[in-house]
């Protein structure tokens, strides 16, 4: 579905990323993982199309799409709602874009995530989480076949972060959707991904790809359980060495 | 919520009656003469037998206003929107427009009396002159302030330019437009009175200047207190807009 084929990119005289090859499969959710400064953000700028790499493709499903935009659906660090719009009109927003606007899918998917109650809300109302779960939605309900997802739930509290993991599973597992997921916490990569790309930093390359065993649907003992330390250590001493 | 409207506003109500009080003793007490200070009653007094003659240019004035305000709104708007598309436009004019807001209305006005005449039109270049800065000046800033967020978020779903503007800036823009029509809309009213001294047939500030050239200052004090209450209507009405238009920010914090 998505390849990027030795993209490199650099600012100035600062080389940021080097040689990124990865491959997202139909459906697949794999996560990036790598500290803070690897250029995480910057390779999802050049997959949605914002920056031009210095050298390397972008292809999704067979198609170029190196620096060309409106071909990935995307979820930020923030909710990033509209505050003038209700959450259906938010959810929408996508759609919008995209020209053809499916209110009873968005209706019928608000229901399904447990948002049924405020869907003529407006942000401001609704909690953190809840946000980060419209938003989600809304990039769900975009007609593109990939989201890119920047580290959605970094900003939210320990508790908050595994319900929502377990809440987005549940809504995804249902789904055909490929995702591309950032994020610096390794429990969060491990119970969420097929598949799990190691970055180093300075410049960012390619560690290790990790594909993650876990069968679906998984459920919160998974967390606790003893092959999932076994894999944990495995990342840390890949992110360490 | 009558009881708590009636606990904000009494003691504002009570010292404005404080003050005209003051003011009716001040004049009888001192017997100042009713052409240097006319007493508040002699105000009131003046108002009711004048009023029926007073409406035509009353009438006229509102016109005036609403259509330079409505006029300069939409030049406002128009200028910030190109501005902010193009920003190569934006350096080349902006200091222009600085330039234009410096120069006092009042000195213009003649200039534009020899230009135009003592039609309708000079006065509709005073009024708009005097809306549009303000106007365009917080809807660009609106357009600018944009969260990056948003920003960000609609360039990585591939939005275009036109869609950038239509569903995030302006939007986004509306509560920073809003504080600068209410400003624009207390303007219109002083330049329409000020743009009638030029000379008209009709308005609050031809009313004005021939009570004035006869003395007759208890005229001239209702006219000045009518230009105040349109000037707070319009305010008002402006309000009330904002309200209708901005309700998704009324209980909650400013995102």
């Amino acid at each position: 579905m998505l390849e990027l084929r030795h993209v490199s990119k650099s600012f100035g005289n600062k080389q940021v990323l080097q040689e990124i090859s990865l491959h997202v499969a139909n459906g697949e959710f794999v996560s990036v993982i790598g500290p803070s400064g690897s250029g995480k953000s910057t390779m999802f700028s050049l997959i949605g199309g914002l920056l031009e790499p210095d050298a390397g493709e972008i292809y999704l499903s067979g198609e170029n799409i190196t620096n060309k935009r409106g071909f990935i659906s995307y979820m930020p660090q923030q909710a990033s709602l509209f505050p003038w719009r209700t959450i259906i009109e938010n959810v929408l927003v996508g759609q919008e874009l995209q020209g053809k606007k499916d209110y009873e899918r968005a209706e019928a998917m608000l229901e399904r995530a447990g948002l049924g109650d405020v869907i003529h809300a407006y942000p401001h109302e609704l909690s953190g989480g809840m946000k980060q779960r419209v938003a989600f939605i809304r990039a769900l309900l975009s007609p593109q076949s990939l989201m890119l997802l920047d580290e959605p739930f970094s900003a939210l509290d320990e508790f908050t972060r595994t319900d929502m993991q377990k809440w987005l599973l549940s809504i995804w597992e249902d789904d055909e959707q490929s995702i591309l997921f950032i994020t610096h916490n390794i429990d969060e990569a491990l119970f969420l991904s097929d598949k799990i790309i190691i970055l180093s930093v300075n410049p960012a390359e390619i560690k290790e790809v990790i594909e993650v065993p876990f069968k679906r649907p998984r459920d919160e003992e998974l967390l606790l359980s003893e092959e999932f330390l076994q894999w944990k250590r495995k990342i840390m001493d890949v992110i360490q060495y | 919520m009558n009881t708590s409207v009636l606990k904000k506003i009494w003691r504002p109500f009570l010292a404005i009656l404080l003050f005209i009080g003051l003011w009716e003793v001040a004049t009888r007490l001192f017997s100042i003469e009713e052409w240097l200070l006319p007493a508040p009653s002699d105000i009131v007094m003046e108002a009711r037998s004048v009023i029926p003659t007073f409406l035509p240019h009353l009438q006229s004035t509102v016109t005036l206003s609403v259509s330079g305000f409505l006029i300069g709104t939409t030049v406002g708007l128009g200028v910030a929107t190109i501005l902010h598309l193009m920003p190569r436009v934006r350096e080349t004019f902006f200091p222009f427009i600085i330039i234009s807001q410096n120069m006092p209305i009042i000195v213009l006005a003649p200039l534009l009396v020899i230009w135009f005449g003592f039609n309708a039109l000079p006065k509709l270049i005073i009024i708009t002159l005097a809306c549009f800065f303000p106007i365009a000046v917080s809807a660009l800033g609106g357009f600018t302030q944009t969260n990056r967020e948003l920003v960000h978020y609609m360039k990585m779903m591939g939005a275009n330019k036109a869609q950038l503007f239509w569903k995030l800036e302006l939007p986004h823009a509306i509560p920073s437009i809003f504080s600068g029509l209410k400003i624009a809309g207390t303007y219109s009213v002083m330049a329409a009175v000020v743009s009638e001294w030029l000379g008209a047939q009709k308005g609050i500030g031809v009313f004005m200047t021939l009570a004035a050239s006869s003395y007759r200052t208890s005229r001239v004090f209702v006219a000045i207190i009518v230009a105040m209450i349109i000037s707070l209507a319009f305010y008002g009405l402006i309000l009330l807009l904002e309200k209708f238009f901005i309700r998704w920010q009324q209980k909650g914090e400013n995102n």
